[in-house]
């Protein structure tokens, strides 16, 4: 997993200095239990399972402050980018239910919405 | 035909464990030409070596090949041997069956057989070689510090007190460099300019020391030992054997909105201006770009003040020849620009400042007169904020790679002052990690930590927004895993240190090798760390890599010590294995001219006879073999085949290969 994510991104984490720089630029350091200098390390050290466990990925904003900032290059954005990819590619996750579609229903969603998401989240 | 001897060494069982020296000593023994050929336990021992003379004298060698070590370690020792025999020294090769062979080969019978081809390449070339002889070129007693700083002074002072002549160029009006704008120095915290002043006036005093100040090194020609020099002096429009240095011309002169570069631009000064009070030289200096007299004509104020007349609105640049035998490079270190990092909002408040800014703003002769003001509105801070590592550390597309050494120690020592001086300050400092080793230098740092109650934060700042006066700082602290909001009165960025900007066009003149950063290279990084490898010049201080004072001044004195040890010498011994070109198959093309590291060729017009009793000229290379260090770069350029390296033919090297290949 921890090669899949390297890939996906493009980051190489040993870059890393551990300077802190990303998480100090981040504006959305309140919403995430996990912060972007901890994604660097956690990717290098295999802890992929629990930053995918974490809700605090959908709170990046990609505004790639750290990437703009981080003195080594190692642009931890395009890591929780690579996760989160991750996370929709998994198989079995079952992120939508068929029976949970009729309460989602209105009848200005478009069907194909429905059937688009169903195969994206459903596998 | 030769009369060659071949000599094998056992070195112990270094050699004789995984080859058959016994073999080796007798097949060589078979040679075309090899009258004599023997194996001894250690040939390089004194009984080795008599062992080797004698067979000179009895078999009447004229060259002589040892099977053994590389030659680094004892070719000197065995020309040295042949040479007390009578034999000429370069009638000497070394077979390398030891680094190259039995070292790196487990089986014994194929390290024989490849001891055996390397002793017969070494002696196909010998067939070849001819006696040598090292010419000597004589030495000028006379060395040129380049840059005037702690560096510079410190060599000065020491290759002075040798009783050597020594000339200093230094740019700027007054020596002292940096050190004259820092307020105190780590980790002892006595005065800079208490411990620096005293060294200046030294300089200027000693009568073996002569200061050219508003200076340049315009061009360098010669070697080792005769470095042919012109150094540009400046205009400064100011007499230098007249002006007393009293100062009344900056006083009185009109033009007072000149930014103060020895304050970096946090005051101003006038057109006419001594840097500082303890100048050296105390001479007066128009600044050309400002003095309305210069520009417009109009004013000469200084010239009808100064009771000296030392005022000469139409002085020109001068240049001045001189000779010396040895170049030292001081050109010292600039803090880089912030343009890069607009994170920090330098550009954009007067209160985010460099490290050597607040060094100013601390300083008893600094534009506050030593008490700390914002510059934006003149009050006291009560929260600073220093930034570590701003440029240095860096991915090569953001800033410098490497570590400016210097920064942890004096922001450690900026916050301590800070909170002596004004104990109610709140002082920040964000670290990557706190780089102290030194002499008293990790102790330093935690005395600012535990008694002077300095915080230290694991983390870096995000960025920095000005605001209602403020300086809105974002930053992390890793340790407590939290993101920092500080409302701060001013930030400190200790700014990456580079090599001063003329050390390039130094570099090129000097034929002196530098590395992607523009420091100047060693010979060896270990080994002869002071010295470059173009013979005869000499690093010192932060030229050569980032250094606090303490390491700068004891490279000074190491620079100093190795230019007296070759001022001492009347005359040194060149390196016999130089290049030459055959003038009749040189084409005149300037291609090794080009290649040439040392400039050690130019090019001649030379006479020849032609046919019927003509004569013509031809543009022929010519190779100075005082400045040759036999490095063959021509060699391999000349498209003619008509440059050779003495001791290196290309003859002898084909006749190794073709022994290799038989």
């Amino acid at each position: 997993m921890m090669d899949t994510i390297k890939r996906i991104s493009g980051v190489n984490p040993r870059k890393c200095m551990k300077c802190g720089k990303c998480t100090a630029s981040c504006p959305a350091f309140d919403e995430m239990e996990f912060h972007p200098h901890q994604f660097v390390d956690m990717v290098e050290n295999g802890r992929i399972d629990q930053l995918m466990q974490s809700r605090g990925i959908d709170f990046c904003l990609s505004c790639f402050a750290c990437v703009e900032r981080c003195p080594r290059n190692v642009e931890p954005a395009k890591l929780i980018e690579a996760v989160r990819l991750a996370v929709v590619r998994q198989q079995g996750g079952d992120h939508l239910r068929p029976e949970a579609i009729p309460h989602l229903l209105d009848e200005n969603l478009p069907q194909q919405a429905i059937t688009a998401a169903f195969r994206k989240y459903r596998k | 035909m030769q009369r060659v001897g071949v000599f094998v060494c056992w070195c112990g069982s270094n050699i004789a464990a995984t080859v058959d020296v016994e073999k080796v000593a007798e097949v060589l023994g078979q040679e075309p030409g090899v009258v004599f050929s023997t194996h001894y336990q250690y040939m390089c021992s004194q009984s080795g070596q008599e062992l080797i003379q004698n067979a000179i004298r009895e078999h009447s060698l004229t060259g002589v090949v040892v099977c053994s070590c590389s030659p680094r370690m004892h070719e000197n020792t065995f020309r040295k041997t042949c040479e007390k025999a009578g034999l000429n020294p370069y009638m000497v090769e070394i077979a390398n069956i030891r680094e190259q062979c039995s070292w790196i080969h487990k089986n014994k019978e194929e390290a024989t057989q490849k001891a055996v081809i390397l002793g017969r390449a070494a002696i196909a070339k010998v067939h070849l070689n001819a006696p040598l002889t090292a010419g000597t070129s004589p030495v000028k007693k006379r060395a040129l510090v380049i840059g005037g700083g702690i560096a510079g002074i410190q060599t000065a002072l020491d290759i002075a007190d040798a009783g050597f002549e020594v000339d200093i160029v230094e740019k700027e009006p007054t020596i002292g460099g940096k050190m004259t704008q820092i307020d105190k120095t780590f980790p002892t915290l006595d005065c800079a300019a208490c411990i620096l002043t005293p060294k200046m006036v030294d300089a200027a005093q000693n009568e073996k020391i002569k200061i050219y100040s508003y200076s340049e090194v315009q061009s360098v020609k010669g070697f080792v030992g005769n470095f042919r020099v012109t150094i540009k002096k400046k205009a400064r429009y100011v007499d230098e054997t007249k002006c007393t240095g009293c100062g009344l011309c900056t006083e009185k002169c009109p033009q007072k909105k000149v930014p103060n570069a020895f304050n970096l631009g946090l005051d101003q000064r006038r057109a006419i201006y001594i840097p500082f009070a303890q100048a050296v030289p105390k001479i007066a200096t128009i600044d050309a770009d400002y003095c309305t007299m210069l520009k417009t004509g109009k004013c000469g104020v200084c010239s009808k003040v100064c009771t000296a007349g030392a005022i000469d609105y139409k002085q020109t640049d001068r240049f001045i020849e001189e000779e010396y035998g040895a170049i030292v490079v001081a050109t010292g270190f600039n803090p880089i620009k912030l343009d890069q990092y607009d994170e920090f909002a330098y550009s954009q408040s007067p209160d985010v400042v460099t490290s050597l800014e607040f060094e100013r703003l601390m300083n008893a002769a600094g534009p506050t007169g030593g008490t700390l003001l914002r510059p934006s509105d003149g009050t006291h801070p009560k929260t600073i904020v220093f930034v570590q590592c701003v440029g240095s550390r860096c991915d090569d597309s953001k800033g410098k790679s490497y570590c400016s050494k210097i920064c942890c120690m004096y922001t450690a020592k900026h916050a301590m002052l800070c909170r002596e001086k004004y104990p109610d300050t709140d002082v920040y400092v964000f670290y990557i990690d706190v780089r102290t080793p030194g002499k008293n230098f990790d102790e330093f740092y935690r005395r600012a930590v535990e008694e002077y109650g300095v915080h230290y934060v694991k983390g870096m700042v995000g960025k920095v927004v000005p605001e209602n006066g403020k300086l809105k700082v974002q930053a992390s602290d890793l340790l407590g895993n939290r993101q920092l909001h500080i409302d701060a009165d001013m930030v400190v960025l200790a700014a990456a240190i580079e090599p001063d900007k003329s050390a390039r066009p130094l570099a090129t003149m000097l034929t002196a090798s530098m590395d992607t950063n523009d420091f100047f290279t060693e010979a060896h990084p270990k080994l002869r760390p002071v010295e470059s490898p173009t013979a005869g010049i000499f690093l010192s201080g932060a030229c050569q890599g980032p250094k606090d004072i303490p390491e700068t001044v004891a490279q000074a004195s190491a620079a100093a010590a190795k230019v007296i040890g070759l001022l001492a010498k009347d005359s040194l011994i060149c390196n016999p294995c130089t290049a030459a070109p055959d003038e009749l198959m040189c084409n005149g093309c300037s291609s090794c001219e080009k290649v040439c590291p040392y400039g050690a060729i130019t090019y001649i017009d030379k006479e020849f006879r032609g046919p019927n009793r003509t004569t013509l000229v031809r543009r022929v290379a010519q190779v100075n073999p005082a400045v040759c260090q036999g490095c063959g770069a021509c060699t391999v350029a000349c498209p003619s085949g008509a440059m050779d390296l003495k001791g290196f033919s290309n003859k002898q090297i084909m006749a190794e290969v073709d022994a290799i290949c038989r």
